[in-house]
């Protein structure tokens, strides 16, 4: 015992280092995520002479920004846009989850030939840069006439999307009690019973995660569709890029602020709702645990 | 520490199974199909297509006509800025004459963002994983600008840098970050940190959570200061999560292109990346020299990824995790001996966009 010690009862920490300096630096990097975001939302309700006013809380409130973000006069359609999005992320994405999920099932249980090799191709399906599909399916989609449909933007989609799926569900199916499996079997279940009423059950949480990351990826994917699409049907990254407003000249900020948060804000609240499993998916590949 | 059997190595105790080898093939069958069709098939067709002519009108018959073979010139033409009068031919402007300077803009670029994100992601990983009171708010507002579509981000961050916009304002100063070289990648780097280190932290943070609390006691017990516990427990213990984390960012940089594209407005101005390059020359309608372009930036995004993978480790095929293991004894210097030959780490680059 040293001398020092009974001066003060010695409070217990978990782990060193939770002083004013850790809420410091995470004050800084709350501010620092949130800040750009908050100031969309700010300049978005803000009327539009003041969009370069730099008061740093919500004045000069009104909707305008939102009615000139979804108007329709100008070339831009923002809800058709938000409507091809979720077309587009939804089937990909069912695609993707239906494939995915046998592929993930046999590398995660089945013991056959070629597994490693097999892994192998899905990983290098996932490295694969997009913007090497781009010349030429631009070209085999204008042969075809699909430029300006929807499964010009699918297919791409089903690129990345399906290797991601496979690969989140995968290490996820990795982690499921596969025991209870071989007691269905013991007890007289076939194959396909024991995996319908067993694993599937057990395995629908890492589903749906898998199903929230393909969607967001396909959602937010912009350089295949900026290429592969016509105004009527492209997704809404397209349409907040080229977004238009009456002077060429100008950049319609408070618009396009407006239209941001329009299709921003839904997709943080989901992200918020569904924090933990994404954070589970996003980090379930890189480590292992 | 339990093992987990891992998805490339098969573990010893399950036996190979006849009826798994038919039935994996009938269940990877399918969607090993699809691959082919929408990776494998477009990129044959592009391959062929480099070497080949684009189609042109031939006066004598009056018909469009397929080029015919061309050999290496399409190469030639990003390579030797070949415009088919010999080398360093291509005017400039062309979009022949800017594939060096998109070849040094993407690196610059990816360089310069990956180091930042790595560090910073880091910090914040390690601010994280502390036991602070509303932990809860930190690790909600790190995924925001993750879930933030990337073009959405870069309107955002151009009207945050726009000349009148609040950066100027604040700072006094009058650039144009939109319109030259230096200004922009500055932007297009401030914009690309804020959205991605976020993910650098979390794949960051999942590897720091798996350090044992025991391991960082027995460095304390022997007297290692806040610094040695940092370099000889925290970073060799999380590298393998860290060399995941580094090897995502480089893949995802090295076709960096919704920010620049978006936050200058076209495909051609002062910061062209290799991936603009390519839509700038398929709005060309050089369809023989896109084909090109598109392997090339393929062949050098694979070749990163090779070098990452052989030259520092990161196991990419193998999975499993990091084998840590405390040295007994207590007193001795070294504590902890990683056995990094066997911590590999599954690699999959999970972001949004490409």
């Amino acid at each position: 015992m040293t001398t020092t010690a009974d001066s003060a009862p010695v409070k217990r920490r978990v782990r060193t280092g939770e002083g004013w300096g850790s809420y410091f630096s995470g004050g800084v990097i709350v501010l620092w995520c949130l800040l750009p975001f908050y100031w969309m939302m700010v300049v978005a309700f803000r009327d539009v002479s003041q969009t370069f006013n730099t008061t740093p809380w919500p004045t000069h409130l009104t909707l305008d920004n939102f009615v000139a973000a979804l108007n329709t006069s100008g070339g831009n359609n923002l809800l058709r846009a938000v409507g091809n999005s979720l077309l587009v992320s939804a089937i990909t994405t069912g695609i993707a989850v239906l494939l995915g999920v046998t592929v993930s099932y046999a590398l995660a249980r089945l013991n056959f030939k070629g597994k490693g090799f097999i892994t192998g191709i899905i990983l290098a399906a996932s490295m694969f840069p997009g913007v090497a599909l781009v010349t030429p399916l631009f070209q085999l989609f204008t042969d075809a006439g699909w430029i300006g449909t929807y499964q010009a933007l699918i297919v791409p989609n089903i690129s990345f999307a399906l290797p991601l799926t496979i690969y989140t569900l995968t290490a996820f199916l990795h982690d499921l009690p596969w025991e209870l499996e071989e007691a269905a079997r013991v007890d007289g279940a076939t194959r396909g019973q024991a995996f319908m009423k067993v694993i599937l059950p057990l395995a629908a949480p890492a589903v749906f995660t898998t199903a929230i990351l393909a969607f967001i990826a396909t959602w937010n994917e912009y350089l295949l569709a900026s290429q592969l699409s016509r105004p009527n049907v492209e997704p809404v990254t397209v349409a907040i890029a080229r977004f238009a407003g009456d002077n060429p000249y100008i950049q319609p900020y408070a618009a396009i602020m407006a239209a941001g948060t329009i299709v921003t804000v839904p997709l943080v609240i989901m992200v918020l709702i569904f924090q933990r499993r994404i954070v589970a998916g996003l980090t379930a590949g890189g480590v292992k645990s | 520490m339990q093992m987990n059997e891992s998805v490339a190595a098969p573990a010893p105790v399950k036996r190979r199974r006849r009826s798994d080898n038919r039935a994996g093939l009938w269940l990877i069958a399918p969607a090993l199909l699809v691959l082919a069709v929408v990776i494998g098939y477009p990129i044959v067709s592009a391959i062929v297509q480099s070497f080949n002519a684009d189609r042109a009108f031939n006066p004598e018959t009056g018909f469009f006509e397929d080029g015919g073979f061309a050999g290496f010139s399409n190469y030639m033409h990003w390579l030797l800025q070949d415009c088919g009068k010999g080398m360093n031919s291509c005017p400039p402007g062309t979009a022949g004459s800017q594939f060096w300077d998109a070849i040094g803009v993407t690196f610059l670029l990816t360089g310069i963002t990956v180091a930042l994100e790595v560090v910073l992601g880091f910090w914040i990983a390690i601010i994280m994983g502390r036991n602070l009171w509303g932990r809860g708010l930190l690790r909600a507002s790190v995924l925001v600008p993750w879930a933030i579509p990337t073009a959405v981000t870069a309107k955002l961050w151009a009207f945050i840098f726009a000349p009148q916009g609040i950066v100027n304002a604040v700072t006094g100063l009058e650039t144009q970050w939109t319109t030259g070289t230096w200004e922009l990648l500055t932007a297009v780097i401030v914009a690309d940190v804020w959205k991605t280190t976020p993910f650098v932290a979390l794949l960051i943070l999942a590897g720091l959570q798996m350090i044992p609390q025991d391991v960082y006691d027995a460095a304390k017990m022997d007297g290692a200061t806040r610094w040695q516990q940092f370099t000889r427990v925290t970073l060799p213990l999380v590298k393998p999560a860290l060399l995941v984390a580094v090897l995502f960012r480089l893949l995802d940089a090295l076709r960096m292109y919704d920010l620049p594209a978006i936050m200058q407005g076209n495909t051609s101005g002062a910061a062209t990346t290799m991936s603009m390059l390519v839509t700038a020359t398929i709005r060309e309608g050089d369809f023989a020299n896109a084909s090109a372009l598109s392997t090339i930036v393929f062949l050098i995004i694979f070749a990163c990824a090779f070098l990452m993978v052989k030259g520092l480790g990161a196991n990419a095929v193998a999975q499993a995790q990091p084998d840590q293991r405390t040295v007994g004894g207590g007193k001795q210097k070294k504590l902890v001996a990683v056995d990094t030959s066997s911590t590999k780490a599954m690699v999959m680059p999970r972001e949004g966009g490409k």
